[in-house]
């Protein structure tokens, strides 16, 4: 729908005010936003490096290149850690609800612009921790940094933990600012119901940032004591309890796998309707079932520990409410298909990974109601089925999201269109990609396939091999990404205000936005998913239908 | 807020992106109890080993808290307590434009601060030189029962945060001083103060259940 009579904007926020100073002390939710945009890629691309590195070993059943089992563990803590804590944690709401929100509430920032920028060169001081620790000897304990050995392994350990506890507190203050921003910038006229949906999700995440986050600093500053000091909480010999650290730990970091998966959702629910060019079917319900997934995120985590020495009744109990988790995911899910339903559906990239994401957090989440099930779990705990399961989640879900959204924003964050025909390409060949690599991994197991371990029976060979070539596949469709979307900043053709003839707000300003993100405050004159009455033209002008299209 | 005004209607303290000094206001309070509710949690997991271990060992706890100075703790207190009066006077004074009483009470927080921290100084270096230590480093021997060295982590755990938090209090107490005798604060505008405020009750209320949890078991 992109107008022949585009133009690209004079001045907007990537040249106004010019300089490099201007951007590193920059104010401007925008810039922040990118600037967390190129950090998060960059750490995606070393996580991704190690995970092609872990797969090419794996491709034979005898230790290849890693000559021990330490430099093997090594590489998947490292790229578990990167991945979670420099990656998919700050991904979509640090870089793309950074870019987005204020615009989604025609509001000039965030609340806090200083804190906005505080808390991005927090994260780079915890990445440059992480880094550290990477260079003096890395890290073998899995990213979960598990007590007995995390405090007698003599990797570094301490500058890894203090790095995750520094970017704690990024995590916390972008949480912060977006919910008083959320609660008090709205323009005049967008109430809580009118909100786009990715607004929702960002805010259920932020909550679940600023409750859950804290426990997980106050946990690592243990570990660290523990380490240095021999503090004894975590010590059995010293009449501690090494599983009070795996409770303190999930406390955090089962919310946290929805800190990564509900702005995916949120995403989602925004793309679903302008790509099906339908009204978003049951608006609240999605909206509620975001906070309904915060809530129960934090009564979940004992599952993580079916096996670790927890009462059987504590078992049956976090069993049982894992399984509410469904339930509000469930709610989402249907309604997404159901906004689909006879919607005139146009399968531009950020759908195509709409669709990726459907398909694959469906796998995902089914299969965690398997591993939520007390006797499945015992049988599957610790094993390769548990690593498909949290892929499909993690990558299939909130990684398409965040591929799904940077495709729909791009033209608005750089004013330019990336080239479908490429994009295409790519999706398809993540798709495939993926599914060859971690389905597989399914199979592998519920055959018996531990985790972890660097070589393995010869009779999982066929499997783990195909794994390890969908992983070639997967890189392949990220490399031409790369390749086109970089091409798109010098070539690519001019967006205009509007390509997708979205209606939510930070598509009435041109692309790139101005640094003030509006020439006006924008006014509330239709719903954002009133796409059976609103019609964007050409032209880029709304064209208000009499009466509702019926479906 | 449809115009970027630079007039009186949009003063100094009021940033670019509100669009009047109630939103920023507003804003700034909603983001201090959150913050508030972070730094809760945060202590939060303290309270929640404290628990644990003291439902596993309640005999070796009730010992322990033996060897900690009721009186010092008592001074500490009270001391904290007053603390919280006269950063409330000092609010209410801005409000009342009164910027000496600002001054004059916040001076007197900082006081009562550097008095607990002091008392506490002592009581610290009393634990290090007989040996009431966390885990390896415990070498006293008035205690029975079992891991009296877990009490004195956790102690050592709890009020080192706390004392941390009082330091970084003192600091944010000074800011704001400073910030009134450059006169930047008055009744039309003192959202700092009252935030430093709200940030040293938090101080004080994490206090008032550390002193019965050490010092008052049983």
């Amino acid at each position: 729908m992109s107008t022949a009579t585009a133009t690209f904007p004079q001045k907007h926020y990537l040249n106004d005010p010019p300089g490099l100073k201007s951007w590193l002390f920059t104010l401007d939710h925008k810039r922040i936003g990118l600037m967390y945009f190129f950090a998060i890629m960059f750490f995606f691309t070393i996580g991704g490096i190690l995970a092609m590195l872990i797969r090419l070993e794996l491709l034979t059943p005898q230790g290849d290149f890693f000559q021990s089992g330490d430099t093997y563990n090594q590489m998947f803590t490292l790229h578990g850690a990167i991945m979670i804590f420099l990656f998919i944690i700050p991904s979509i709401p640090a870089a793309l609800g950074n870019f987005v929100l204020p615009l989604m509430l025609g509001a000039k920032d965030v609340a806090f612009p200083r804190l906005n920028l505080a808390s991005f060169y927090i994260y780079v001081v915890g990445s440059i921790f992480c880094i550290y620790s990477i260079v003096t000897g890395a890290v073998d304990t899995g990213w979960t940094f598990y007590t007995p050995y995390s405090t007698s392994t003599t990797t570094s350990v301490v500058s890894m933990t203090s790095g995750v506890f520094v970017l704690g507190f990024s995590s916390i203050l972008t949480g912060l600012n977006f919910i008083v921003t959320v609660h008090k910038l709205r323009a005049p006229g967008l109430t809580w119901f009118k909100l786009p949906l990715f607004v929702w999700g960002l805010y259920a995440t932020a909550i679940i940032q600023i409750l859950a986050t804290p426990v997980l600093a106050i946990t690592l500053l243990l570990l660290i004591l523990e380490r240095t000091l021999g503090i004894g909480i975590f010590d059995p010999a010293l009449g501690g309890d090494p599983v009070l650290y795996q409770h303190f730990f999930w406390f955090y970091s089962h919310p946290a796998v929805y800190i990564m998966i509900l702005p995916g959702m949120g995403i989602i629910s925004e793309t679903v309707s302008v790509f099906s060019h339908k009204k978003i079917f049951g608006y609240k319900f999605i909206a509620f079932s975001s906070l309904g997934i915060a809530f129960v995120s934090f009564l979940v985590w004992g599952h993580h520990m079916f096996t670790s020495g927890q009462s059987e009744l504590a078992a049956m109990i976090f069993s049982f409410l894992t399984f509410f988790v469904g339930i509000p995911s469930g709610i989402k899910v249907f309604n997404w298909v159901t906004t689909m339903y006879k919607g005139n559906i146009s399968l531009e990239a950020p759908m195509l990974y709409t669709l990726s994401f459907l398909f694959l957090f469906c796998i995902g989440g089914f299969t965690g109601i398997f591993l939520g099930a007390l006797s499945v779990d015992v049988h599957l705990h610790d094993t390769y089925f548990v690593v498909a399961h949290f892929h499909y989640v993690m990558m299939g879900g909130t990684v398409m999201a965040f591929l799904a959204g940077v495709h729909y924003w791009w033209p608005k964050i750089w004013g330019r269109m990336y080239s479908e025909f490429w994009a295409a390409i790519a999706a398809f060949l993540i798709f495939v990609g993926f599914n060859m690599t971690f389905f597989t991994q399914f199979v592998l197991g519920s055959q018996g396939m531990p985790r972890r371990y660097y070589t393995y029976l010869d009779q999982y060979q066929p499997l783990h091999g195909f794994s390890s070539i969908g992983s070639w596949v997967l890189g392949l469709g990220f490399l031409i990404m790369a390749f086109y979307l970089v091409g798109s900043l010098f070539k690519g053709k001019i967006a205009g205000n509007n390509p997708w003839g979205a209606l939510s707000w930070e598509w009435s300003t041109t692309s790139p936005p101005p640094h003030h993100n509006f020439e006006t405050v924008p006014e509330m004159t239709h719903g954002f998913y009133d796409y059976d009455t609103v019609l964007v033209n050409e032209h880029g002008e709304k064209v208000y239908k009499e009466e509702p299209v019926s479906v | 807020m449809s115009t970027v005004a630079q007039d009186a209607s949009h003063p100094e303290y009021l940033a670019h992106h509100f669009s009047d000094i109630e939103q920023q206001k507003e804003s700034a309070k909603l983001g201090m109890w959150i913050f508030l509710a972070t730094e809760i949690l945060t202590f939060g997991g303290l309270f929640c080993a404290y628990a644990v271990f003291r439902a596993w060992f309640p005999e070796m706890f009730h010992d322990a808290h033996k060897v900690l100075d009721l009186r010092l703790g008592t001074i500490n207190t009270i001391v904290l307590i007053a603390s919280s009066f006269t950063v409330v006077y000092a609010i209410y004074c801005i409000q009342r434009n009164n910027r000496t009483g600002t001054v004059i009470n916040l001076a007197l927080t900082l006081l009562f601060a550097a008095t607990f921290m002091v008392i506490k100084y002592f009581e610290y270096s009393h634990k290090i030189h007989v040996g009431q230590l966390p885990g390896h480093f415990y070498f006293y021997d008035g205690l029975e029962g079992t891991n009296p060295h877990l009490f004195f982590g956790i102690y050592f755990a709890m009020t080192g945060l706390h004392g941390v938090h009082v330091l970084i209090g003192m600091g944010l107490i000074t800011w704001v001083m400073i910030g009134t005798l450059k006169g930047r604060f008055s009744s039309e505008y003192y959202v700092p103060v009252e935030m430093v405020g709200l940030f040293w009750h938090l101080v004080d209320m994490v206090w008032i259940f550390l002193f019965p949890l050490f010092y008052l078991i049983g």
